[in-house]
Parts: structure tokens; sequence; C-alpha cells
């Protein structure tokens, strides 16, 4: 039962994007369509999972003074793996999500939960904490590039669901979109809280 | 490349935070009052320009020699993490009211996006150093005045009536996004 809190925990009551506005900044950049969100949102997770395992197996050897700059090489070292992984096997969204990839070490989110989860619990849930949070990124992510997708270029997943020639709103694949929908989606999300307190 | 054009392209066109995405964390978080905004641009500028430089020598006398360039990101965040801590330190001793100014800010910025972005988009770039430098530079400035402009935005919202579910990072985040569409007005500036 607890486990099954831990992982869902993550999705809406403690999402990381929509309710703690952490790792802004990927989820502004690289929204410009579903795909490239759902591609961040799965990197960010391997990353997340992968460190808080690691953090939560060495935090009986790490010395409290130095932790936060052992996590940060442990959380790089793994943003370099997936880099690598990423140019290799998938080079069309490496090429999209760019910078974005090796700035995954700075994302909030994953120091986050290794200073104030992994190092305090066991392999498993810290494991189980990182994956949940990680979806639950993902999540909020993939809906924040589905709706720039659809309202910005009248398609979902690269299918056009527009003639060639209809206008869209072209304002939603272009930064100053970004901050708005996230902002409406945040919006909705307050609503939502509120009505359920 | 024309010096001119880094620093309008850097300033203006593709402004850090409002074209780049990057230091939304400091951008929403510092920007309630114009006072301390200044003061987080300034740490910024200070840091960003020397991270900068470290990271191209580093990169170009260190890493490409050796033929490790994998090891960018964590060389990178590890320098930029102990430069903080150094310049606080040297800032201690050297020029007490300066610290006293940034002091507080100067922590924060390790985990600042805009420094490890810019450093790496600098390298993909190619610059040679001075352009790297000025580079550097103008982002830094980018970074302050989005900061200074949301700051004055947001002190005027404070007066403001906003629905209550939209108060908070909505609003926020909306403001951002006429500012950045604001900014969008600039892209004819270089051609």
């Amino acid at each position: 039962m607890s486990y099954l809190k831990e992982f869902t925990k993550g999705f809406i009551k403690e999402n990381p994007l929509l309710v703690f506005a952490l790792g802004m900044c990927p989820s502004l950049a690289v929204t410009t369509s579903a795909i490239n969100g759902l591609g961040m949102g799965f990197a960010s997770t391997f990353v997340l999972t992968m460190s808080n395992i690691l953090v939560a197996l060495l935090k009986n050897i790490i010395p409290n003074k130095v932790r936060i700059p052992a996590f940060i090489v442990i959380i790089a070292s793994f943003v370099t793996i997936t880099d690598m992984v990423m140019k290799a096997f998938l080079p069309d969204l490496y090429k999209a999500l760019g910078i974005f990839i090796p700035l995954i070490v700075v994302n909030c989110i994953i120091l986050g939960r290794a200073e104030s989860f992994a190092q305090k619990n066991n392999v498993a849930v810290s494991a189980i904490d990182g994956l949940g949070m990680g979806l639950g990124f993902t999540i909020a992510i993939f809906v924040v590039g589905a709706i720039r997708e659809i309202l910005g270029n009248g398609s979902f997943f690269d299918i056009k669901f527009l003639s060639e020639d209809a206008s869209t709103i072209l304002i939603f694949i272009m930064p100053p979109g970004a901050f708005i929908t996230l902002g409406y989606i945040m919006l909705i999300m307050n609503k939502i809280k509120t009505k359920f307190n | 490349m024309d010096i001119v054009n880094i620093i309008i392209l850097a300033l203006l066109v593709n402004n850090v935070v409002l074209a780049q995405f990057l230091g939304i964390c400091p951008f929403l978080g510092v920007s309630q009052k114009i006072s301390t905004s200044v003061g987080m641009g300034a740490a910024v500028v200070f840091v960003m320009t020397i991270a900068n430089l470290v990271t191209f020598l580093l990169y170009n006398y260190v890493l490409t020699p050796l033929q490790i360039q994998f090891m960018q990101t964590i060389t990178f965040i590890l320098v930029i993490a102990s430069l903080v801590q150094i310049v606080e330190i040297i800032l201690k001793k050297v020029s007490p009211p300066l610290y006293q100014a940034l002091g507080i800010y100067l922590p924060l910025i390790t985990t600042n996006c805009a420094v490890l972005g810019t450093a790496i988009i600098a390298i993909t770039k190619n610059y040679n150093l001075i352009e790297n430098l000025i580079y550097g530079i103008s982002t830094a400035f980018g970074f302050t005045l989005a900061l200074v402009l949301m700051a004055g935005l947001r002190e005027q919202l404070e007066l403001s009536n906003i629905p209550k579910a939209m108060r908070g990072f909505p609003i926020t985040l909306v403001t951002a996004g006429l500012l950045s569409l604001a900014f969008m007005g600039f892209a004819g500036l270089v051609k």
C-alpha cells in the first residue's frame, strides 16, 4: 500500500512541475511537440530513478559535508550516459532536445529528490519514488507539449489533422506560447486544488 | 562574426530567459522586487562571465587535447559549482560591501541552468576567446534585463485585482509570455 502511495504521489498531489514548479526550463523550452515532451520526460525519469537508487545505496558512505557535490557528480554521470545513448540511438530526438539533455543535470527535481528523499530512505522506496516523480513530470510535460502542438501546428504526434493551408495559432509553438500554456495549465491545477480542499 | 551582432543577438533577440528558457527558476523566484532582481542580476553577470571564460579555456586546452569532450557536462557543472564557492570566498575577503550586496544570491547561482547552458552553447558556437567573453557578458546582461523588467511588472501586479486562482505562478507565467512576445519584436534587428 505504502509503495503504491509513494509511486502515485508524484502524479497529481505532489506533481513536481505543476504543483512545485520545479524543472521549468525544459518544460518550457522543448515542449514544441508531444513527442519532444515525452522524450524529455523519459530521459529525466531515467536519470531521476538511477540517481535516486545510487544515492540511496551510497548514503552511508558519502560524508555529509560533501553530499551536494557528490550528488551532482552522480547525476552528471547518468546525464552523460543518457546523452551518449540518445545521440547513438535517437539522433532526431537528440537534435530536437539539443542543449536540454546535458541541462538535465541542473534540473532541480533530480537534486531535490536526492536531497529530500533518497538520502533518507532505502533503495526500493527511493527507486519507486524516482520512477513516480519522473512519470508525474513526464505526464505534465507531455500535456504541455501536446497542447502546444495541437494549437500551434495542428498536429498530434506529427500526424496532421488540418489541411496543409489551414492557419494555426503559430504563437503556441513560439517561446511566448510556452509561458502562456503552462500559465493556464497551472491555473486549472489551482482551480482543481481549491475545489477539492 | 561581428561583435555588435553577437551582443544584440545575445542581449535581445535570443534573450537567454525569454527566448531560450534558461534560468527560469531565478527569473520566477527572485523577481518580486526590483532591488533584489538587480542584486541577482549583478551576481549572474559576475559569475557567468568568469564561468564562460574558465569553461572555454578548459574545453579547448584540457578536454580537447585529451579527447575527452564527452566529459563536458560533468566537468562544467563541477567547475561552475566550485567557481561560485571560490568567488564567494574571494569576495568576502577582498570586497566586503560587494559581498554584502551579492552574498545571498551567489549560492543560488550554482543551480542556475543559465550559467551551465550559456557555457555549453558558447562551446557549440565555436567562438574565439574574445567573442566567447563578449557572448557571456551580453547573455548575462540579457538575463538581468529580463529579470528587472519582470520585477517592475510584478511590482505593478501586486496592486491589481487578480482572480484568486490566477494568483502566484499562473499570472506570473502569462506576464512572462507577454514580455516574451514583446521581445520577439527585436527579431528584425539582426539579419
